[in-house]
Formats: C-alpha cells, sequence, structure tokens
C-alpha cells in the first residue's frame, strides 16, 4: 500500500498546478507602470485636431484613460460598459484612439455613443508604446497626482468595475 | 534571335521584384543587423511565443521601429532593454532575470533533480539491504556446485 502513497501525492499536486494554470491567462501580464507617473504625451484630440491633449492638463484629478481603436472587437464590448460609466459620471474617461483612422474612430463615436471627455489620436502607436500597451483595450487608473495606479487588461466587465476600479477611485477621490 | 531577347529581359523581371522588399529596412545595413539581434531576445506580446524578430504582429513592427529609432538615437543595447523593460515588464525578456520571484525558475529543476537523485539514491541503497543472503543447505549446495561445473564443462 505504501508505495501507492507517493505517487498519488505527487499526481495530486501536479493536477493542483495543472488546475490552477488552467485558470490563469497568459495574456495578463503585470504592467511595471502601475505605481510609476503616466508618461507624458501632448497629441492631437480626435475631434478637434487642432486642440491638443496632456495628461499634464489633468493634475488634481482622478481619471481613467482608455486606450481603444475602431478596428478592435472588444472594445465594442466594453462600449455599453463605458457608457454607463460615463453617464454616472463618476469619473471623467479619456480616450486613448490607437493605431486608428481618424473618420474610422469618428464613425465609431458617432454611431456608438461617445462615452469619453474627449479622444486623442496616437495614429502611429508611438504612446501606445510608452504606456506599455499590447492589447486593445486597456484601461489605467491615474490618481490626483498623475501616477498610474490600476491597469486593466482587456474590456472592462461591470464586475471589475463594480470590485476594483469604482472602489479605488472612490478611495483615491479621498486623498489630496 | 528576337525570341532569346525576350528570354532575357523576362529572367530579369525577378531582380525588380526583389527590389521592392525592402522596406522595412533601415538604411543602414549594420544597424538593422543589431536592431535584429536585439529584437531575437525579445519577446513580441501579441504572440507571445515568437521573438520581436520574427514576428509579423504589428505591434512587433512598432517596436522594431521604436528600437530601431533608439539606436539611431545612439541608446546602447542595455539602455533599450533598459526601457522596454520599463514599459512592458520582464516579460519581454526571453531570459528572465534572476530575481528573488524567479529563483524557483532558475533554481527548482536542479533542485528537483537533487531530491530526484537523493531518492533514488536512498532506494537503491534500501534495496540492496533487501535483498537477503540466503543460506543454502548442503545439499542444495552441492547441486548447484554440479549444475555450474557441468556448465563449465559444457563451455570448454
Amino acid at each position: 500500500m505504501n508505495r501507492f502513497i507517493w505517487p498519488f501525492v505527487i499526481f495530486v499536486v501536479l493536477a493542483g498546478f495543472l488546475y490552477v494554470g488552467l485558470n490563469l491567462d497568459p495574456r495578463e501580464v503585470p504592467s511595471p507602470l502601475v505605481g510609476k507617473p503616466a508618461p507624458t504625451f501632448t497629441l492631437p484630440q480626435l475631434a478637434e485636431p487642432t486642440k491638443q491633449f496632456s495628461p499634464a492638463d489633468m493634475k488634481g484629478k482622478v481619471w481613467l484613460l482608455n486606450v481603444w481603436a475602431s478596428w478592435c472587437v472588444s472594445c465594442r464590448e466594453e462600449h455599453p460598459v463605458l457608457l454607463d460609466l460615463s453617464r454616472q459620471n463618476i469619473v471623467p474617461i479619456y480616450g486613448l484612439d490607437y493605431k486608428d483612422k481618424r473618420a474610422d474612430a469618428l464613425t465609431t463615436l458617432r454611431e456608438g455613443g461617445n462615452p469619453y471627455v474627449l479622444s486623442v489620436s496616437d495614429i502611429e502607436g508611438r504612446i501606445g508604446i510608452a504606456y506599455g500597451v499590447y492589447g486593445v483595450p486597456e484601461t489605467y487608473v491615474i490618481d490626483k497626482q498623475g501616477v498610474i495606479q490600476y491597469k486593466q487588461i482587456g474590456p472592462v466587465t461591470p464586475q471589475n468595475l463594480r470590485e476594483k476600479i469604482l472602489p479605488l477611485v472612490a478611495e483615491l477621490e479621498k486623498k489630496p | 534571335m528576337m525570341r532569346s531577347l525576350l528570354v532575357l529581359l523576362f529572367c530579369l523581371i525577378p531582380t525588380f521584384a526583389s527590389a521592392g522588399e525592402a522596406k522595412d529596412m533601415a538604411a543602414d545595413p549594420v544597424l538593422e543587423k543589431r536592431m535584429i539581434g536585439l529584437a531575437e531576445k525579445l519577446r513580441c506580446l501579441v504572440c507571445q511565443n515568437e521573438s520581436l524578430a520574427s514576428s509579423h504582429a504589428e505591434l512587433a513592427e512598432d517596436l522594431r521601429r521604436e528600437v530601431r529609432e533608439q539606436m539611431n538615437k545612439g541608446l546602447t543595447d542595455q539602455e533599450i532593454i533598459d526601457y522596454l523593460v520599463s514599459r512592458y515588464g520582464d516579460f519581454v525578456l526571453y531570459q528572465p532575470p534572476v530575481k528573488s520571484y524567479t529563483l524557483l525558475l532558475w533554481f527548482g529543476p536542479f533542485a528537483l533533480l537533487l531530491v530526484a537523485g537523493g531518492a533514488l539514491f536512498l532506494q537503491l541503497r534500501k534495496r540492496r539491504q533487501a535483498v537477503p543472503e540466503i543460506a543454502l543447505s548442503a545439499e542444495a549446495q552441492q547441486r548447484a556446485n554440479t549444475l555450474l561445473n557441468n556448465d563449465k564443462e559444457n563451455k570448454a
């Protein structure tokens, strides 16, 4: 009997590892930018390209930076969630339109609704690289000091909005 | 004569065709080689099992452009790697750095080898001890000797 115990224990441990592995998402790479100042940029606004926007304009406010594109399928999935959030006026959402054509982006917003205070155009994807973007959509929670406090990879869902993003925003709002 | 000239002309077509492929290359082939060498050590984050050098994902192309531009600015390979790590994390490196949380990754296999080797050693020693010396009766000893001797004689 004894000789079966060790192989059995090893089997159970391995099976445990594999089971946990099944539920891990290898696409979710922890961002080294969390806890660091949001990279600065100055980009033309999507709706009015003559005007510019920079994260520095947001000093003193808690805000979300949402990376999106008209060609991005999962962005459509999160779009209603963002629209809903924008109607609640809890936290301003700014869009980074990533590697997109201006006309396509404007059409998407006109047809699907616009949850953003404003969007900026990152046509060549350079700011995306500065922010470590590798899969659209991605959402950053940025605090009053301009420090990235959280990064959501993939679409924002009602669940992670409720459990993670909104509590964090409320907490950051209390801080100076 | 006319025909062979035409054939010769057609032979030239492939040389023109290949001239279009160098679009992505930097003007400087030395720099391009250095960029590819560096990109082979980096992971494409979109198709995670491909290097930045071999991936055709758009992000990989952008990152290659970024590496190329930083090289043009005179940054060293290490500075470029540090920049990418600061944006994408250690995950962009194919060879993970030795850190407290990668100790298991780096030394786990050796630890496993030691444990398995130790277990094997103990097991073998136990087995050697477990084989008992069987005392033969005089009669059996006699028979064994006969058999062994017969064998020797047969071979001789």
